[in-house]
């Protein structure tokens, strides 16, 4: 395994070893292949954006009122924009439990179950520590709780995967209604909060036990966390041996196997690392938004993120303007209905116009000659 | 609990599990075809939603039902049809396609689906089979939708023609090896075009049941994964248009569990119950998957069996 990069890079110093125009030109390349993944993406947004045009058309709606509401909403006012930043940080999350998942070559779903799941670990643990353990102590068990949680929801679908063979995306998808189901169970049930006669909820955390916000903005701290895992788990992806591994795998599980790769214990891990993402965004949502564990939890996020993570090609690193993207989408729904006597399902239909598009575009790569070397073209 | 009403709830669990069953059947008989052809559409879940809201918005506005399981049939076989094609391109992962489709036939649904929450649409009728019995709530129980029927007879019609037809041999040679069947001069595509087709029609009459028949209403909550547990069924059922009608009645006792507990006043650990047939599902899945090799009777195109 140790030689592998050795050996990738080599062809290059055979050619031309000292000189800076080498590395120069290969810069150009690789600038002008890597352009293909972010043209093409977004191409396929316009061309979404342009057929949800005509479906807003088709229904006597006005696109251009719609784009000034996504704005005004969701991006125009710096209180639009701190929200937008707000609802971006479970998208973040959710996105990462997608992203990680996908390098190691598994469609893994389930974010949102490990996203309720998560809080409502959060919530329910909340409950005995409440005017007994100091704030700090007991937000930092919360999350690690909500985190082991969510790792060990979306982990079982990776270990069924390993050792069973089982299909990971119908696992994981049927694993966040067996954890909604769950959570319903104790919130109406068990745990329920009898003072509160409106919503099944668990009892509130209290406000000196929740999150605050980031000094000087109206952001909750879940947006910076969410920012340090996208580039945490870049560098743990892109730059570590564990990383490697899993992309190996990813890229072919016999040949990793045949190097002696653990392979079940990578698929484990990079599920269960999704996992805890999504239960950290639970985490957030009950402690730093909502308060107390209740069926608002399942608010689709997970299903957004799996969107965000496609979007942005499974790279941490692109996650969060992504996120933030749809996230202001995600804020300006409300506007857009009670201002355009729109259905709040608008958000959900423009983002299957896109999720189709984008993966109808898959089949555009590789058809440009202008994203390929003059030497790739010589040779074909 | 009595004598009273265990027999009470045995009853209430063959009713359940007859209607419950139904739309199960057919989105599995649906998704059976279509990867009998080697291909998986994760997005019945979608079309499943999508078919019930178009059967009851096209029943209130006809005033009659059976041109709403048609109109759901046609919706299923358009987002089938979009499927299919997309799938059809180059480096398109059909798995993926299906998340898209799942989230777009939902999305659609609601939007649309908004008006027809609030105003009771006629619904379809149902063959009183318990004529004989002065027994009411075997009566009751008995009251079956003519829908059952018809995805029996299909079941029946599929298996066969599968096996004793130059259509099915073309259907099972596509989906057992695309390069054999492309040597026969069969277009691939074309043929898992319509099979996908055909499997969005079936899951969409699958959804006017839900919403024709039972539950009987249209509301954003009426689908929570039973497209989903169909698919998972199909691999349960081997790719047997039979064993999916077997596997169907299975999933409706476990369905109907709860709310025949609930009949006799049990409601204690309700959620537990509705959970049954997701962990129903999922412990079916661990039990009949291996690890070592793919599952037995698996069309060797499926994208799950590489």
């Amino acid at each position: 395994m140790s030689n592998t990069p050795v050996a990738t890079g080599a062809p290059r110093e055979l050619i031309d070893p000292l000189t800076t125009r080498a590395a120069h030109s290969d810069f150009a390349v690789r600038l002008r292949a890597n352009s293909e993944y972010v043209v093409i993406p977004l191409l396929a947004l316009i061309i979404a954006a342009g057929l949800f045009a005509v479906f807003l058309m088709a229904i006597g709606k006005s696109p251009v009122d719609f784009v000034s509401y996504v704005w005004r909403g969701g991006f125009g006012t710096a209180f639009s924009f701190q929200n937008t930043l707000q609802r971006s940080a479970p998208l973040i999350l959710t996105a990462l439990a997608v992203a990680i998942p996908a390098r190691i070559g598994l469609i893994m779903i389930g974010g949102e179950g490990a996203l309720v799941l998560g809080g409502f670990a959060a919530g329910a643990l909340a409950i005995p520590m409440i005017g007994h353990a100091p704030p700090m102590v007991a937000l930092v068990l919360m999350a690690l709780f909500a985190m082991i949680v969510g790792g060990f929801w979306v982990g079982f679908s990776g270990f069924l995967r390993y050792a069973r063979g089982v299909n990971e995306t119908i696992s994981s998808l049927l694993l966040t209604y067996i954890g909604i189901a769950i959570m319903n169970f104790f919130v109406e049930g068990a745990l329920r909060d009898l003072s509160n006669p409106n919503k099944p909820s668990t009892m509130p955390i209290g406000d000196a036990y929740m999150v605050g916000k980031i000094p000087g903005t109206q952001v909750h701290w879940g947006f910076a966390f969410g920012l340090a895992l996208c580039v945490a788990l870049y560098f743990l992806m892109a730059r570590t041996t564990f990383g490697f591994a899993a992309r190996v795998t990813g890229g072919n599980s016999r040949a990793a196997l045949a190097q002696g790769l653990p392979v079940g214990r990578l698929i484990v891990a990079c599920s269960a690392i999704a996992g805890a993402c999504a239960g950290l965004a639970g985490f957030f949502e009950v402690a730093a938004i909502q308060g107390r564990a209740n069926a608002s939890l399942a608010a689709g996020y997970g299903f957004t993120g799996i969107l965000v993570s496609f979007l942005a090609r499974h790279n941490p690193l692109v996650i969060p303007p992504v996120a933030i993207l749809l996230g202001g989408l995600v804020a300006s729904g409300g506007l857009i209905q009670r201002r355009m006597e729109l259905p709040d399902a608008t958000v959900l239909v423009l983002q299957g116009f896109i999720f189709v598009v984008l993966l109808t575009s898959e089949t555009l790569y590789g058809r440009f000659a202008i994203f390929r070397s003059t030497k790739e073209r010589d040779r074909t | 609990m009595n004598e009273a009403a265990v027999i009470t709830v045995l009853i209430a669990m063959l009713g359940g599990a007859i209607r419950v069953s139904t739309p199960f059947m057919f989105v599995a008989l649906g998704e059976c075809l279509t990867e009998k052809s080697g291909r998986v559409n994760l997005g019945l879940e979608g079309t499943l939603v999508l078919g019930a809201m178009v059967a009851y918005a096209a029943s209130y506005h006809t005033g009659s039902p059976w041109v709403g399981v048609l109109a759901a049939g046609v919706a299923g076989s358009v987002l089938g049809a979009m499927h299919g094609s997309i799938c059809g391109l180059p480096r398109v992962n059909d798995v993926a396609v299906g998340i898209a489709m799942m989230l777009f036939g939902v999305g659609v649904a609601f939007f649309f689906g908004k008006p027809y929450i609030q105003p009771t649409a006629p619904r379809l009728g149902s063959i009183p089979l318990g004529f004989w019995s002065d027994n009411a709530s075997l009566k009751s129980a008995l009251q079956v939708n003519p829908l059952f029927f018809i995805g029996i007879a299909l079941a029946l019609a599929l298996a066969w023609s599968l096996r004793n037809t130059r259509w099915g041999l073309v259907v099972r040679t596509v989906g057992d090896s695309a390069a054999a069947a492309r040597a026969m001069g069969i277009s691939v595509n074309g043929v898992r075009l319509m099979t996908t087709t055909v499997g969005g029609f079936l899951a969409g009459v699958g959804g006017a049941f839900l919403s024709l028949s039972y539950p009987g209403s249209w509301n954003q909550g009426l689908s929570s994964g039973q497209g989903l547990m169909a698919v998972a069924l199909v691999i349960f059922a081997r790719w047997n248009p039979l064993r999916c009608v077997a596997a169907a009645l299975l999933f409706g006792g476990a369905g109907a569990i709860g709310p025949s507990l609930q009949s006799v006043g049990i409601t204690q650990g309700y959620y537990f119950f509705n959970a049954a047939p997701y962990i129903l599902t999922l412990g079916i899945m661990i039990a009949t998957s291996s690890a070592k090799h793919s599952a037995r009777d698996m069309p060797g195109e499926l994208s799950m069996a590489k």
